[in-house]
């Protein structure tokens, strides 16, 4: 018993942060001491590894059920009106941009779901019911702050200046494409924006905002003239059943990392409801157990989604950094991608309820008709302009040169490897001599590209 | 800095206890029947590292060395052993450049192999710090880092727990620069640092040399060392590489290998690889600790069959240099690859297909290429010495080549 105690407060004093380092090495080199072991009649004992637990003699399981779901904020109800009296929603010009950025992308929604269906662009995702979340959570950022996003952010984009030619380079994987015609489509990115370019491979991207946050704090102990920054990380409730998800909440909240990790929970991960996903309280329960602030919030509602995500970037940057945890609940009223039929798994009159009853531009265009912000004949006017511009941009891009071949061989390392420069050549003279197997037109220069 | 000193011939041991092997005696108090050879053997004797030509034990034969920039080699050196020698290229990343990082589970006290002693005093615990107990997480943050600009060195316990974290290796780190086009943001900044390799007593969990699974990859430089002097050299030049770096540490040469090291800053060239030894009758390719086997195997055989021998350090393993192997293999006629891990698809595979690809090569060989490496098992406790590269089994394939 008395080993046992000991053992724990020799650890205990390794651990301790508090200790500077010089101290902290001179522990480790010494056997534990026994001034930390448990007095007699004492409540509890600082066992090293859950320091402020009392002791009790009721046998007693901690049921999940025994807690309340957490609740889910909401500034503005269903019908547009702002529900606490002293909530101060931004200013008109804001909710009129924000909506009007919703509704562009849903337009945009509608037109590139139907190319894919044409066969004009190989895959789309839709945002259907989820730009609130996006758009207003986007405008609660600074455009310093870097953003990690899983595939479903068309919104934080727009809000952020990502343009419809921007969106059209990346769809038609022109020649415009940053991404060089190298990734699926909805795969966006932005160095000006300060969006790290999305991969498919879900949750990837949450372990690295942690450490992309990191990277912020320490530049700014290095530069204290660098602005205060923090890292958005938005994923889906799906992605947050991988490991890597638990791998960033627990090092970000150890390393106190200024991130705010944003999760659009929209019940739905391709087929799978979340009764299948998890059994615990939605995602937000998990972030209180990683030691992280953690809030839940009407992702229909933009203006409870832009507050929270104001409040949470400030709590981030407080006292040298700390993670915070968003749950943004919604409804997926889209098909998961183009390569996927949800009515396969749900009922259609489940999505148009869900379509009626309460969706994120319903709600904020009823709050601006409310305050007389907005009327029948905008509604028609922004929505077909919206479209033209989609529709421009649409037919500019389809006509842009795809990069030049070249590029399939760059960007694999910081040079041109010996290896790659063979390969290269070996791809150049097989379409040279086998011209009528392989059509190059579409590619910047041809095979020229390769020869170099 | 009080470096805790045990070094003999035979001593491969690490004093630190690996993560999930913490044995309840201390092995070493007792006679190591594995670690042993039998009275008879000629060939199969331990390494005498104290001798061997691999190693520069004098201040002078390190400073000979003519890949050192001039003003290092008109510098000072010091006796190190292979984790002196890293925790000194480490301390000197450190010193250089604010936006180096250095994290991994137990870095902070000094890592269980002792590489990061004295870092997180020097350096801070901002800069040198733990992370939980997860792999994946680990190289993620350090991806997120690099992609803001900082330049992590990860450390992952032992290269047999890299696999948690091959996602983030293969699809992310890999990838970044890729799809992030001309964006121009990458992990570049990104070296990840890994002891591997068998030890005597690892098993299957403490042995691994998973290099051939990492050359698999676009985007990755997978970098091996022999020797003190090489590991600070081709470290600091991981660290500097804008392509993320595996750096695997052969930890049974932490403490084995010494030798004088350079004391100023340097790098060695990544991609390319090193004669050890020039010969005209058999080329030998291998990297890492079963160098030292090949030289003893070639000492032994030069004697026996009155041949010469050439050996070649890959030092990178990929995108490793096939022009030096190739120019060599052109030379001698003869090719042997020898490495500790499993023979299917391991680097010996890339190296004999490449050799046979070779037209000009092709056509001067005289003997098929062989390999010696790791029979298609894992790595068993009792029979570590049977399945690793011995010197008698690259003394025989020496045999059989020349006389083919």
């Amino acid at each position: 018993m008395v080993m046992r105690a000991q053992s724990y407060g020799c650890r205990f004093t390794r651990r301790n942060s508090l200790f500077p380092v010089a101290y902290r090495t001179l522990f480790q080199t010494q056997r534990c001491s026994s001034s930390l072991s448990q007095k007699p009649g004492s409540a509890g004992v600082r066992f090293p590894g859950a320091v402020d637990s009392k002791f009790t003699n009721t046998l007693q399981f901690e049921h999940p059920a025994t807690y309340p779901a957490i609740p889910t904020y909401r500034a503005m109800s269903p019908e547009g009106d702002i529900m606490d009296p002293s909530f101060e929603p931004g200013s008109d010009e804001l909710a009129v941009q924000m909506y009007k950025n919703m509704v562009a992308v849903s337009v945009m929604d509608l037109i590139m779901f139907d190319a894919q269906r044409q066969g004009r662009i190989s895959f789309y995702m839709t945002s259907q019911g989820e730009e609130g979340t996006c758009v207003g959570s986007a405008s609660a950022l600074e455009p310093e702050d870097v953003i990690f996003s899983q595939y479903r952010e068309a919104g934080v984009f727009m809000q952020r200046g990502f343009t419809f030619e921007n969106f059209m380079s990346q769809l038609f994987a022109n020649n415009k494409d940053p991404g060089r015609g190298r990734n699926m489509p909805v795969h966006y990115g932005s160095a000006a924006l300060n969006i790290h370019t999305i991969s498919s491979p879900l949750a990837t991207q949450i372990p690295q905002a942690a450490g992309a946050a990191y990277a912020l704090k320490m530049q700014r102990l290095i530069d204290p003239n660098t602005p205060p920054r923090i890292v958005a990380c938005y994923f889906g409730e799906g992605a947050a059943s991988e490991g890597d998800f638990h791998a960033a909440l627990n090092i970000a909240a150890t390393r106190s990392c200024p991130v705010v990790f944003i999760c659009r929970n929209n019940g739905y991960a391709i087929s799978t409801p979340t009764l299948e996903q998890y059994r615990g309280d939605g995602i937000a329960s998990r972030g209180i157990g990683y030691g992280i602030d953690t809030i839940r919030v009407d992702g229909n509602d933009i203006w409870a989604v832009r507050e929270v995500t104001k409040r949470a970037r400030e709590l981030a940057l407080k006292d040298g950094g700390r993670p915070v945890l968003i749950e943004a609940m919604s409804y997926r009223i889209s098909h998961h991608s183009t390569s996927d039929d949800s009515f396969a798994y749900r009922a259609r009159v489940e999505v148009e309820d869900w379509k009626r009853r309460d969706n994120p531009i319903t709600r904020l265009r009823k709050y601006l008709e409310s305050r007389s912000l907005w009327d029948d004949e905008q509604e028609k006017e922004v929505r077909a302009s919206s479209r033209r511009e989609v529709l421009k941009a649409f037919a500019s891009a389809e006509k842009e040169k795809k990069p030049p071949l070249r590029t399939m061989f760059e960007d694999i390392y910081e040079e041109l490897t010996p290896d790659l420069k063979e390969q290269m050549k070996e791809l150049g003279s097989i379409i040279e001599q086998y011209p009528d197997e392989y059509d190059v037109t579409e590619f910047e220069g041809g095979k020229s590209s390769l020869s170099n | 800095m009080r470096i805790p000193f045990r070094l003999s011939s035979k001593e491969v041991l690490s004093s630190a206890r690996p993560r999930r092997y913490q044995p309840a005696l201390r092995i070493d108090k007792y006679a190591r029947s594995y670690s042993s050879h039998p009275p008879g053997a000629r060939l199969n004797v331990p390494t005498d590292y104290s001798a061997t030509p691999l190693l520069a034990h004098s201040s002078q034969s390190a400073l000979q060395n003519l890949e050192l920039p001039l003003d290092v080699r008109n510098g000072t050196t010091k006796r190190m052993n292979l984790f002196q020698a890293i925790n000194d290229a480490l301390s000197q990343a450190l010193g250089a450049d604010d936006s180096v990082l250095l994290f991994g589970e137990d870095v902070a006290f000094g890592g269980v192999f002792r590489c990061s002693m004295n870092l997180a005093e020097n350096y801070g615990g901002e800069r040198v710090f733990n992370t939980p107990l997860t792999e994946q997480g680990i190289i993620g943050f350090a991806i997120g880092a690099a992609a803001e600009g900082m330049r992590p060195i990860a450390e992952i316990q032992f290269a047999d727990y890299i696999y948690p974290a091959f996602d983030q290796l293969v699809n992310e780190a890999a990838k970044f620069r890729y799809r992030d086009g001309s964006e121009g943001r990458h992990s570049g900044g990104l070296t990840v640092r890994v002891p591997c390799g068998g030890v005597g007593h690892g098993a299957l969990y403490h042995s691994q040399s998973p290099e051939s699974l990492f050359t698999h990859i676009p985007g990755l430089r997978v970098i091996m060392p022999r020797s003190p002097l090489q590991a600070k050299g081709l470290l600091l030049a991981a660290i500097e590489s804008n392509d993320p770096c595996i750096f695997m540490e052969p930890k049974a040469l932490y403490r084995a290998a010494v030798e004088q090291v350079p004391t100023a800053a340097y790098t060695l060239p990544l991609s390319k690889a090193e004669i050890l030894k020039e010969g005209s009758d058999v080329t030998i390719i291998s990297f890492g600790h079963p160098l030292y086997t090949c030289s003893s195997a070639i000492e032994k055989a030069e004697k026996d069959f009155g041949i010469s021998i050439e050996l070649i350090d890959l030092r990178t393993v990929y995108p490793w240099d096939k022009e030096c192997v190739l120019k060599s293999v052109r030379k001698t006629g003869r090719c042997i690859v020898v490495h500790e891990s499993m023979v299917n698809a391991g680097i010996g595979a890339e190296v004999a297909a490449t050799i046979q690809e070779d037209q000009e090569t092709f056509l001067r060989l005289e003997a098929p290429v062989m390999r010696v490496a790791g029979w298609s098992t894992h790595m068993p406790l009792l029979y570590e010495r049977f399945t690793i590269p011995d010197v008698t089994r690259v003394y025989d394939k020496i045999k059989k080549s020349i006389e083919y």
